[in-house]
């Protein structure tokens, strides 16, 4: 990309993200807008893809709610996103896990990723 | 009114304060030199002739770096006309972004992305025949006409043939800010072209004067 368009939103870009990866476990916390009251939701669940670059990153976290899949698209660098917390390191072997879409109970576990400090 | 030429770099998103992310193109507009200011005396109509992309000075004609110099203008390769501003201009100023004011809206005027021949599902947005119950015109036009009366097809009748590679204006884009430093100017949504297409960014007239 263009080193003049990247100077755009470099200063919207976030840098005191935690590190996570497909496969982890996130807690999202979302600012809702109601009125004029701000709520912080939170959305626990495991990201199943990350896509794209720079301000345009996305992430996808699914999550099992009352038996039913729901996955919600959040821009990495959206202001309303007030934290990402990692709750799991999890063990994958693609970085896209929309298998797991066909997969339920048991079939549907990750296996956990062992993280050694530096 | 008044405008300036800028070269497209793109598109990308910015995020609002309340967190709405905007899609944005990113134009950018060196300054263009003020090279002639045309006067309903002179030139039976007012307006003023701006040059835009710079270019080597061995690389342009003698007669064209006569009329730049005039100006005392950089060497350009190209003229554009904008309606002179209100608040007047003379030769050797320049056109640049800080005339634009970010929430002000905007034309921008440039030349689509050529697509070449096309049928007319593509060029007019006809909807095509069905894909499936056994028939094969899937992209046909269908019938152009009627009968006996009129017994020829009707002048501008929607038909194949080039697409794009035309020039257009997009009104009413919102500019979301500008960077004076680097000559970028960030507008809400889309503009015709290419990136490194060339574009007309104008003002808007205000309703009962000119701006």
């Amino acid at each position: 990309m263009d080193e003049l368009l990247r100077s755009v939103s470099q200063d919207q870009i976030k840098t005191d993200l935690p590190d996570f990866r497909t496969g982890d476990t996130v807690r999202v916390h979302y600012q809702v807008i109601e009125g004029d009251k701000v709520r912080v939701q939170i959305f626990e669940g495991t990201v199943i893809a990350r896509r794209g670059g720079g301000i345009d990153e996305t992430f996808m976290v699914r999550k099992i709610s009352g038996g039913v899949g729901v996955e919600r698209v959040f821009p990495l660098n959206s202001p309303r996103i007030a934290k990402i917390e990692v709750s799991r390191h999890g063990k994958v072997r693609r970085s896209k896990l929309f298998y797991l879409r066909k997969k339920t109970g048991r079939a549907a576990r990750i296996k956990e990723r062992r993280v050694y400090k530096k | 009114m008044s405008g300036i030429m800028a070269r497209k770099l793109g598109m990308t998103r910015v995020f609002a304060e309340d967190g709405r992310a905007i899609p944005v193109t990113v134009l950018e507009a060196a300054p263009n030199p003020v090279v002639q200011v045309k006067t309903q005396e002179t030139d039976g109509y007012s307006a003023v002739q701006v040059g835009y992309w710079p270019k080597k000075e061995s690389r342009i004609h003698k007669p064209l770096k006569g009329h730049l110099d005039k100006a005392g203008a950089p060497p350009v390769s190209r003229l554009v006309e904008f309606p002179t501003p209100a608040e007047g201009v003379k030769a050797g100023d320049t056109f640049t972004v800080s005339m634009f004011i970010p929430g002000e809206k905007v034309n921008v005027t440039g030349l689509t992305k050529g697509k070449g021949f096309q049928g007319v599902v593509k060029r007019h947005g006809f909807s095509g025949f069905d894909a499936t119950h056994g028939y094969h015109g899937k992209r046909i036009p269908g019938s152009i006409g009627q009968c006996a009366t009129p017994g020829r097809v009707w002048k501008n009748k929607k038909m194949p043939g080039q697409c794009g590679n035309t020039k257009t204006t997009v009104k009413n884009l919102e500019i979301v800010q500008i960077d004076v430093e680097k000559n970028l100017l960030v507008i809400k949504g889309a503009v015709p072209g290419a990136k490194n297409g060339y574009l007309m960014v104008r003002k808007q007239i205000r309703r009962g004067g000119e701006s």
